[in-house]
């Protein structure tokens, strides 16, 4: 089972790392363009859930009408199901951001 | 794997990165898909065509519709690409390659990918269709991708029946699933690695494929290059990308993307009251019976008089019977011709000549399958937005 850590292909976004380890398959995404709308705990946001998807993963989700009560399920889940290392001190900022800008 | 700085760290430089290339790497244009909050980017990846991009990493690319009116074989370039986690094995190599089949087997097995496509190739047209395909018109709306009819794709697959792989290992008595995972995987080790099990039966039906080639090249990188799993009917979750490692259990698997995600109602048409909870559930399995208009958008401006209507219907495998079209909004319906059969599980085209009287109408259609199932007039609902398959409608002005 092969893992590539985050970082790693974070780091090939942002430089052009791929051409010193050239192997058979270097597939090349294009750069991650979407970001975060600006908003309160932004850098809280962009620590844990940007770790281990894009942005526009939030910015897709269907315009709900308890925003708080949706953002807090889908925060819960990515840290019980998905095992997202999120401190508890942030978990409340995370949602507060998200229910206030998406 | 890595720990909390280098979450950090990364997350910094994925915004910096962001923020750096938003003006060179600016969308080719955009897509508006037919609900709230459906405004998209068309973006350009590596072997595909301009895409409808849902999400960027993991790479998640839904086709635009269009593409299923140019033929009953969705092109390769165009096919939809859907990935749970963002662990891509960007630099695999095809040489080093190797398939194991291991667990309750007499001979554990390593194949490289020349092993494989030396044995006795086989070919199937089948249907691949995302579960949460359409999920974008679910109402009320469910959390989860937000797609719209794309997420679908119908191609020719060629490989190794799973059954010949399996014989060559020797199933030992007492098996009773196989499971299979690739070589995509999560960023953190925390996140449950992607891997689905199939029944025995099922996985020794014949049917169940190793795919290596698609449309006549091989597998895009990002549909699962250089093996996925092909398993016709059964809804892309199963169709497992990259696929490195087979396990035959004797026991029920239970790792989090069967008995966690991918469950749909334990009830009559796996449906239940919009806005409630299940009761009990089970794995999602085969397709439901799906069809649609591809020849006309939604909201389009045609000419009264003569036109024909065009599009394609699919079911889990029984094969489409027949494809009934309505320009009354429902109150009357007439049986289409289909199209060239291309065997039980894939897309069948049908075409039917029709007079349009000028005004506001509603066109819809409806397959049958051999087996009698057909689709319903209001849409089923579970929490996920799964199995979607109400009878589509398209509204058209005409004058």
């Amino acid at each position: 089972m092969q893992r590539t850590v985050l970082l790693a292909a974070t780091l090939a976004v942002v430089t052009v790392v791929g051409s010193a380890l050239a192997a058979p398959v270097d597939y090349k995404t294009p750069d991650e363009v979407a970001a975060f709308k600006p908003g309160p705990n932004l850098e809280v946001v962009q620590g844990n859930c940007a770790a281990c998807h894009s942005s526009d993963y939030i910015a897709t989700q269907p315009p709900m009408k308890d925003k708080k009560a949706f953002w807090q399920a889908e925060v819960t889940k990515m840290i019980k199901v998905y095992g997202a290392p999120i401190d508890d001190a942030d978990v409340g900022k995370i949602v507060d951001y998200l229910a206030a800008t998406y | 794997m890595f720990d909390r700085r280098d979450l950090l760290k990364g997350a910094g430089l994925a915004a910096m990165a962001a923020t750096l290339n938003s003006t060179k790497a600016l969308a080719l244009d955009t897509a508006t898909l037919p609900f709230a909050n459906g405004e998209r980017p068309l973006v350009k990846y590596p072997q595909k065509r301009p895409m409808i991009g849902l999400t960027s990493r993991p790479p998640q690319l839904e086709t635009p519709f269009a593409v299923f009116n140019d033929g009953p074989i969705t092109p390769n370039n165009a096919f939809f690409v859907r990935y749970h986690l963002a662990g891509l094995p960007y630099d695999l190599d095809p040489d080093k390659f190797t398939l194991e089949i291991k667990g309750k087997v007499d001979k554990p097995l390593k194949l490289s990918l020349k092993d494989i496509r030396k044995m006795k190739a086989t070919e199937i047209v089948a249907v691949n269709q995302c579960s949460g395909n359409s999920r974008g018109f679910s109402e009320p709306r469910v959390a989860g991708g937000q797609l719209a009819n794309g997420a679908m794709g119908n191609a020719r697959w060629r490989g190794v029946p799973l059954k010949t792989v399996l014989d060559m290992a020797g199933v030992q008595a007492g098996a009773k699933q196989v499971v299979f995972a690739g070589m995509d995987g999560p960023v953190s080790d925390k996140t449950p690695d992607f891997a689905k099990a199939l029944d025995l039966d099922h996985a020794i039906d014949g049917e169940v494929m190793l795919a290596y080639g698609m449309n006549g090249d091989d597998l895009p990188f990002l549909n699962g290059f250089p093996l996925r799993l092909v398993v016709p009917g059964y809804y892309g979750t199963y169709w497992v990308k990259h696929v490195n490692e087979i396990t035959v259990i004797d026991n029920v698997f239970d790792g989090f993307w069967m008995k966690g995600a991918y469950r749909i109602p334990d009830t009559p048409n796996n449906s239940i009251e919009p806005g409630t909870t299940p009761k009990a559930t089970i794995p999602i399995n085969r397709f439901t019976i799906r069809s649609f208009i591809t020849s006309v958008t939604d909201g389009a401006k045609l000419k009264a008089g003569r036109t024909t209507l065009r599009g394609i219907a699919f079911d889990s495998g029984k094969g489409i019977k027949d494809v009934q079209v309505s320009i009354d909004g429902g109150k009357t319906w007439t049986s289409a011709k289909l199209g060239k059969d291309l065997g039980n599980y894939s897309f069948r085209e049908w075409k039917l000549p029709v007079k349009l009287a000028a005004g506001n109408v509603e066109l819809k259609v409806r397959a049958t399958s051999n087996s009698g199932e057909t689709q319903p007039e209001t849409p089923r609902w579970n929490p996920a937005g799964y199995l979607r398959n109400v009878v589509e409608t398209t509204r058209v002005t005409v004058a």
